[in-house]
């Protein structure tokens, strides 16, 4: 598992595989808005919780169908699967990988970008908190999607459809905690809520992505 | 003597070509009576006006568009389990129908909203709700679509729709928290004391009826055209392996 972990870091690094392309798609993003909807910072600062966390649900959805594509094409995922780690710790495995190179990134880099966009003083923290219970659960769920389309040809548009309906609990429970916390209210259930969808995510994900990937291998 | 039996598809063939014209008749006397009924003899609400009359369309075609995703959960379980044909081509078949009623239910919720609300679309939870069940119909018939082998996407459709429907009920509940309604409450429900007056009331359980019995007539029909399909795509393969 750490094998795979250290070898899908290294060739996210240093192949290319799209490690700088998420966080330069989420400034860009983040740049876009204020042509958008004009630049008053009263208005940005009101949609710049939501706008964030749209921005970063966006950009991770855009190395998704790499996730497994790369490895289905030369072999290697036939190679794991024979492997004796199972399949749902390849998926796993892969899903940390890709948090680590994109979400891991996004979070951090959100609370600068929200400079950009006039967030207000209590959103930093809670933005930075938010989106670190968060964003694993959208990597996750991105790797259930793409173990579902990794033996079509072009399934990155489908990966999109079918994954960003998924996204809404978790872009809900996200947002709100921000939205909350700038407004002074209390913020501890959507918190929690966000917090037990990434780990019922993370526990039973695994299991549906691992089916999808036997069956794909087939 | 078991339901099981329904899955051979030779059975379903010739049982579904006995029902067929007693469930597509039931349906257009049904659909016919109720919404004459309600179009035509029933009285204008006293508040609403003759918009009332959108619940005859509205109410059946939501129930059915929630209802419909139930039947595709259960019969892809089934598919998952026992690995009958008929039941995940079932699911395959239904998907259209319920994609379509809740678009029927959108567009209906819009016309009406639009002089009574004051708006076509309000971010309310059973709109948005609807519209994420929307999206979710055109995800899953996408992926039936993509896929070349009908059994990997038997298996990867089954699996997103076991999945999808457990982030479908988190997303209802979760829009609830986010944003408060304006959509009125149930309209017909076993538990209450008061549903619709009894003057829209009937009119309105018998085009229920007739849009359950549509949708089982389109399935049956659409069901068999995708048995007759599959079994084309068998020849074929025959065919060249000769």
């Amino acid at each position: 598992m750490g094998a795979l972990l250290t070898r899908d870091l290294a060739l996210a690094v240093k192949a290319g595989g799209g490690f700088g392309l998420s966080l330069a798609f989420f400034l860009i993003v983040v740049t876009l808005v204020p042509f958008g909807v004009g630049p008053e910072t009263g208005r940005l600062a009101e949609i710049a919780p939501g706008i964030l966390w749209v921005g970063a649900l966006l950009a991770c959805l855009l190395s998704l169908d790499r996730l497994f594509q790369l490895d289905w094409e030369d072999g290697s995922l036939d190679l794991l699967a024979v492997s004796p780690l199972p399949m749902e710790g390849v998926v796993a495995t892969k899903a940390l990988a890709h948090w680590i190179t994109t979400g891991l990134p996004l979070t951090l880099a959100a609370p600068v970008l929200g400079l950009l966009l006039n967030l207000p003083g209590p959103g930093y923290l809670w933005l930075l908190v938010s989106l670190a219970l968060g964003t694993p659960a959208l990597s996750m769920i991105g790797a259930f999607g793409a173990a579902l389309t990794v033996g079509l040809k072009r399934g990155g548009l489908l990966l999109s459809l079918l994954v960003l309906p998924l996204y809404v609990p978790t872009l809900i429970f996200g947002a709100e905690v921000v939205r909350r916390a700038i407004d002074g209210q209390a913020f501890a259930t959507p918190l929690a809520m966000l917090a037990g969808l990434t780990l019922a995510t993370l526990a039973l994900l695994p299991f549906a992505a691992a089916a999808a990937i036997r069956i794909n291998l087939r | 003597m078991s339901i099981w039996e329904y899955a051979n598809p030779v059975r379903f063939m010739r049982t579904s070509a006995v029902l067929l014209p007693w469930v597509t008749g039931l349906a257009v006397l049904a659909l016919g009576a109720g919404l004459v009924w309600g179009f035509f003899f029933t009285p204008d609400d006293f508040r609403q006006g003759s918009t009332v009359k959108i619940i005859y369309v509205h109410v059946p075609s939501a129930t059915m568009a929630i209802n419909i995703w139930a039947m595709m959960l259960i019969t892809s379980l089934i598919w998952v389990v026992r690995r009958h044909h008929v039941s995940v081509l079932a699911a395959k078949a239904a998907a259209p129908v319920g994609a379509t009623m809740t678009a029927i239910a959108l567009i209906t919720g819009a016309v009406w909203g639009q002089p009574m609300w004051g708006t076509w679309w309000e971010w309310d939870p059973r709109l948005t709700a609807f519209l994420i069940l929307f999206l979710f119909y055109l995800g899953y018939m996408a992926l039936w679509a993509a896929i070349e082998n009908p059994d990997t996407a038997a298996d990867l459709t089954s699996i997103l729709c076991l999945v999808g429907s457990v982030f479908a009920v988190i997303s209802r509940y979760a829009i609830n928290f986010w944003n408060q309604g304006l959509h009125q409450g149930a309209s017909l429900s076993l538990d209450k004391e008061e549903n619709v007056a009894d003057v829209f009331w009937q009119p309105l359980v018998i085009s229920l009826a007739g849009f359950f019995f549509l949708f089982l007539a389109l399935l049956l029909v659409r069901t068999r055209t995708e048995i007759r399909a599959r079994r084309l795509m068998a020849l074929k393969a025959r065919e060249r392996l000769a």
